[in-house]
């Protein structure tokens, strides 16, 4: 019977705590990727996420009530207009929280929190792979796979050995081009997004 | 007030310590450019995290 163990206080009062999660709201629509300290992000899943469900129908009621969470009209306007829609049938699960390590001067775990509807670039692949190797009951089909691919290596002659990096590392450059391009247009600071893409140059 | 009847000697003082200890904190290899990065964060060196570019590195 431990009651009040919801959510997290943040050191604020209800009336402080409320206007940081206002401030945060509006920071995420806007610019659909924020950094922010790991438990802001995750508390402000709680906060949002109603919010983008109820913008996904655009109806009176669904407005005032986003309205009177954020009294402001621009959010409750880009929220109706575009994260809603996005949205479309996504279950929940709108926004995700990447941690990106500690901030120099207070040492806080800080975190990228992001809309998912926006920032969905190529990771799909990624994402099935590692979900494979984690369930324990797909193993074996795994490793069917797995000696496969090394017997056709072994087959190989040297000359597709040499064909096969390069293609991967193109395909990887092409990666990381689609993803620089989002960066750039996501990163505030042009600089940074500068400086990032001369690194990647360099290192084709 | 009560106060502490024996300075506590610097063996037991030590021995107290010995459990104190801040254990190594594991890292895992980052999948794009080989740097470790801690688990479940995107790695510092080159920003990726599950094979997608999330932050910007500028050195």
């Amino acid at each position: 019977m431990r009651h009040r163990v919801k959510g997290k206080g943040l050191s604020r009062t209800p009336a402080h705590r409320k206007a940081t999660f206002r401030a945060l709201t509006k920071a995420l629509v806007k610019e659909h990727r924020i950094v922010t300290t790991v438990t802001k992000a995750k508390e402000l899943r709680r906060f949002v996420e109603p919010l983008i469900t109820r913008s996904k129908e655009d109806n009176n009621l669904n407005r005032k009530e986003v309205f009177s969470a954020l009294q402001d009209k621009e959010t409750v306007k880009s929220l109706f207009a575009e994260v809603g829609p996005a949205a479309g049938d996504r279950p929940g699960g709108y926004t995700r929280v990447i941690k990106i390590g500690h901030r120099q001067g207070d040492g806080a775990e800080m975190a990228v929190i992001e809309l998912v509807d926006f920032n969905d670039v190529q990771p799909e692949a990624k994402e099935t792979k590692k979900k494979k190797t984690r369930r324990a009951g797909k193993s074996s089909t795994k490793k069917a796979t797995a000696p496969a691919a090394i017997e056709e290596v072994a087959v190989d002659n040297e000359a597709e050995n040499v064909v096969e990096p390069i293609e991967n590392a193109s395909e990887s450059n092409s990666v990381t081009e689609s993803t620089k391009n989002i960066i750039e247009t996501l990163e505030m600071n042009d600089d940074s997004a500068g400086e990032f893409s001369q690194k990647d140059s360099d290192e084709e | 007030m009560a106060h502490p009847k024996r300075k506590i000697s610097k063996a037991r003082r030590d021995k107290r310590r010995a459990h104190q200890a801040i254990s190594e904190v594991t890292l895992a290899k980052c999948s794009n450019c080989g740097a470790f990065h801690k688990y479940h964060n995107a790695c510092p060196e080159c920003g990726y995290y599950r094979g997608r570019q999330v932050i910007s590195i500028n050195n």
